[in-house]
């Protein structure tokens, strides 16, 4: 049977006084990439970055699972060490850290252990091919100064590196143009069978490049439909307001 | 270590001391005595005992500096410091002959080490004098001087006399008149016309006896067209009791010369670290200080540059850190007197658990310096809401052709960042280090590679345990 990686369990959620999540249920398999879709507000990202431990947010009932256990107290680097990613919709910038030196280190941390700087610097060659960046990226500062579709390269470049079994991505699409769009999905593609994917994204055109298993509707921190790709095809044409009779 | 000696040292992994071995002590507090008594002891020429006395009288009259955190200058006892304290007979040029004790410390400080690795010449002060002094050899061959200023003025009484206080008179404030009174070691160079001294020689300090006063005195001279990379290091063991390091720092470029000093103080946190630096730049030369201040008590170390000839350039780039109990009240001051001169000033601080840093700049233009121009950032930031950062810009500028721009900026460390860091299996106190070495990383890029990986592995160190 595959291994079943996330398991998000009637979960509720609130920032300070705020309800934001009311109660979501899913499970992601390896291998499985599901795609939550919904208005701006309705939630998503503060479902992935919940997952991820974000420590803004409290999980006030419910629990996620990660590999089987309650990680309700697991520090957000080590879900990093076993094997968890987010793919920031706003990536931060880390000002005089260098782009070449933040990915060894990062690899090294959840690795835990260097890899050779030889083994290193060929990895990083052939995935930086492989998204079409620039050697000069490597001496930038982090997301420093970086343009959106820079920062969402750099975003999946590090994906790449750290091969995770859990990616979160939390729309890694806005803001790239058409070629850049191909890129990042077959970068995602490249990790997808070994991996499980929460793709979050506004768009139908990420998912005629990534296809998804499951498609789940997000209105007001609650799942009101979920289905296949069709689903998401319906939502690019008729919008979201069939949506809110469901609700 | 005892647990009690441990949790008294901190992290402060230079706070080891070494059972005191001095061949001469001079007992506590100061007098014309004290300071006849040095300079007999080390056989000066009359002018520089007159010199010395001089200063002493000037001390004694004048008031704390006001410039400055002054209100903490209250704690220093001048009666309960040591002016004089000499550990070894003599200047050794091979560390084979210097005493155990200290070549084991100056061992653990791996000194020996990176002068084999990078350096070319060291001097390694301990206590009021040095005890190892070494130069390449090709340097030497090419006329350069570099000597510890005792042996300096042994040998070069000429020079030493010609500008020994031209650029930090006694009178220029009451620590510099202390230094002049009771100065010992410190750095004598002359480099001779066009010689450019390509790897960088340094000066390690060292005080070991509790209670010390070390005042060193550095001389350094460039003259037309030459170059050179001057570095200090600095120690001490952490006691609970204070000691006093007071310095004079003199730097001459000459037209078209440039002096490069590059400073990474790490005292420990009982140290008073009160100098006076500053550098004067000829036509078209150049003065650069790059100033790191990590340790000690209580820091008042503004760099100065005065641009006296036309075309001339001041490069000011400092750092702070300030821990728990530290102030570290610094920055530079830039005096333009002559036209077409420039200056760049780059001040960056870090203020953490209850720790204090400051900048405090002084920027002039004189009425006759047309054409101008300068450049002041000074960059904050605070890792928790206890510690304190404050900005004290002057600005005196008597001409209108002035072209000056100055940014400030106070950050704190962001909670996405951490997050972020986090989120790539980062530990909070891996992340802070990050941080931390990034807003650091426009000076440590300025060091040698070798000081730079030093300087980034201590400020790692500073971040360990110290997240709640």
């Amino acid at each position: 049977m595959t291994e079943v990686l996330l398991r998000v369990e009637n979960l509720h959620v609130s920032v300070g006084d705020t309800p934001i999540i009311q109660g979501i249920s899913l499970e992601i398999k390896r291998g499985e990439i599901h795609a939550v879709m919904g208005r701006n507000g309705a939630g998503k990202s503060t479902l992935a970055n919940v997952i991820m431990g974000h420590p803004a947010y409290e999980i006030t009932s419910g629990a996620v699972h990660y590999k089987g256990e309650n990680i309700a107290e697991m520090e957000v680097f080590e879900r990093a060490r076993a094997g968890m990613f987010l793919s920031f919709q706003y990536p931060a910038a880390i000002p005089g850290v260098q782009v070449g030196t933040f990915l060894r280190k990062s690899v090294a941390s959840v690795r835990g252990e260097a890899p050779s700087p030889r083994e290193f610097r060929k990895e990083l060659n052939e995935a930086m091919k492989q998204l079409d960046m620039d050697k000069s990226f490597l001496s930038r500062y982090v997301n420093d100064g970086f343009s959106g579709g820079e920062k969402k390269r750099l975003e999946i470049l590090q994906m790449l590196l750290l091969q995770p079994d859990l990616a979160l991505l939390d729309e890694t699409d806005s803001g790239l143009d058409i070629d850049a769009l191909r890129i990042v999905a077959e970068g995602i593609n490249a990790v997808a069978e070994n991996t499980g994917c929460l793709i979050i994204t506004h768009y139908q055109r990420l998912l005629d490049l990534v296809k998804p298993n499951v498609v789940h509707v997000l209105i007001d921190g609650k799942i009101v439909q979920s289905g296949g790709p069709e689903l998401a095809m319906k939502l690019e044409k008729e919008g979201y307001d069939w949506v809110d009779a469901l609700v | 270590m005892t647990q009690e000696a441990k949790d008294a040292v901190g992290d402060y992994k230079y706070g080891f001391h070494d059972p005191e071995s001095s061949t001469i002590r001079f007992d506590k507090g100061l007098s014309e005595k004290v300071v006849r008594d040095i300079s007999e002891l080390k056989n000066e020429p009359q002018w520089m005992t007159d010199i010395r006395v001089k200063a002493y009288h000037h001390f004694m009259e004048r008031e704390m500096p006001t410039w400055g955190n002054c209100e903490s200058l209250e704690g220093i006892n001048f009666d309960n410091v040591t002016y004089f304290l000499r550990s070894s007979d003599k200047t050794e040029k091979d560390w084979d002959d210097v005493p155990d004790d200290i070549k084991r410390t100056f061992n653990r400080l791996g000194i020996p080490e990176a002068e084999q690795k990078w350096l070319g010449g060291v001097t390694a002060q301990y206590e009021s004098e040095a005890v190892y002094h070494s130069i390449r050899e090709d340097l030497e061959e090419q006329g350069v001087l570099f000597l510890d200023m005792d042996s300096g003025l042994k040998e070069h009484p000429e020079i030493v006399k010609k500008y020994f206080g031209t650029v930090i008179p006694h009178t220029d404030n009451k620590f510099s008149a202390l230094n002049t009174a009771v100065w010992s070691g410190g750095s004598f160079i002359y480099v001779p016309k066009g010689v450019h001294v390509e790897m960088p020689v340094q000066a390690y300090f060292r005080i070991n006896a509790k209670n010390m006063g070390q005042f060193e005195r550095t001389l350094i001279i460039a003259d037309e067209g030459s170059s050179i990379h001057y570095v200090e290091g600095c120690t001490a063991p952490t006691y609970s009791t204070d000691s006093l390091h007071s310095a004079v720092v003199e730097l001459i470029a000459m037209e078209g010369a440039k002096i490069r000093y590059s400073t990474v103080q790490n005292w420990s946190a009982n140290v008073y670290n009160l100098v006076t630096k500053r550098g004067v730049a000829h036509k078209n030369a150049t003065v650069e200080w790059v100033d790191g201040n990590i340790g000690s008590k209580l820091t008042m170390k503004y760099p100065a540059v005065l641009l006296k000839g036309e075309g001339a350039h001041a490069e000011v780039i400092s750092v702070a850190y300030a821990g728990e109990g530290q102030h570290q009240d610094a920055g530079a001051k830039v005096h333009h007197l002559a036209p077409n001169t420039t200056s760049n000033i780059l001040s960056k601080s870090i203020s953490k658990n209850g720790g204090r840093s400051s900048y405090r700049g002084m920027l002039q233009v004189t009425p006759k310096a047309s054409g101008c121009r300068s450049k002041v950032i000074c960059d904050a930031l605070m890792l928790d809401e206890d510690s304190r950062s404050d900005t004290y810009p002057t600005m005196e500028i008597g001409n209108s052709t002035a072209d000056l721009e100055h940014e400030a900026s106070v950050s704190k460390v962001s909670g996405d960042q951490l997050f972020y860091l986090m989120s790539r299996g980062h530990s909070e106190e891996e992340a802070m280090g990050m941080i931390v070495n990034g807003f650091f990383e426009p000076f440590t890029r300025e060091l040698p590679m070798e000081y730079a990986v030093e300087l980034n592995r201590l400020l790692e160190l500073e971040m360990e345990g110290s997240i709640g």
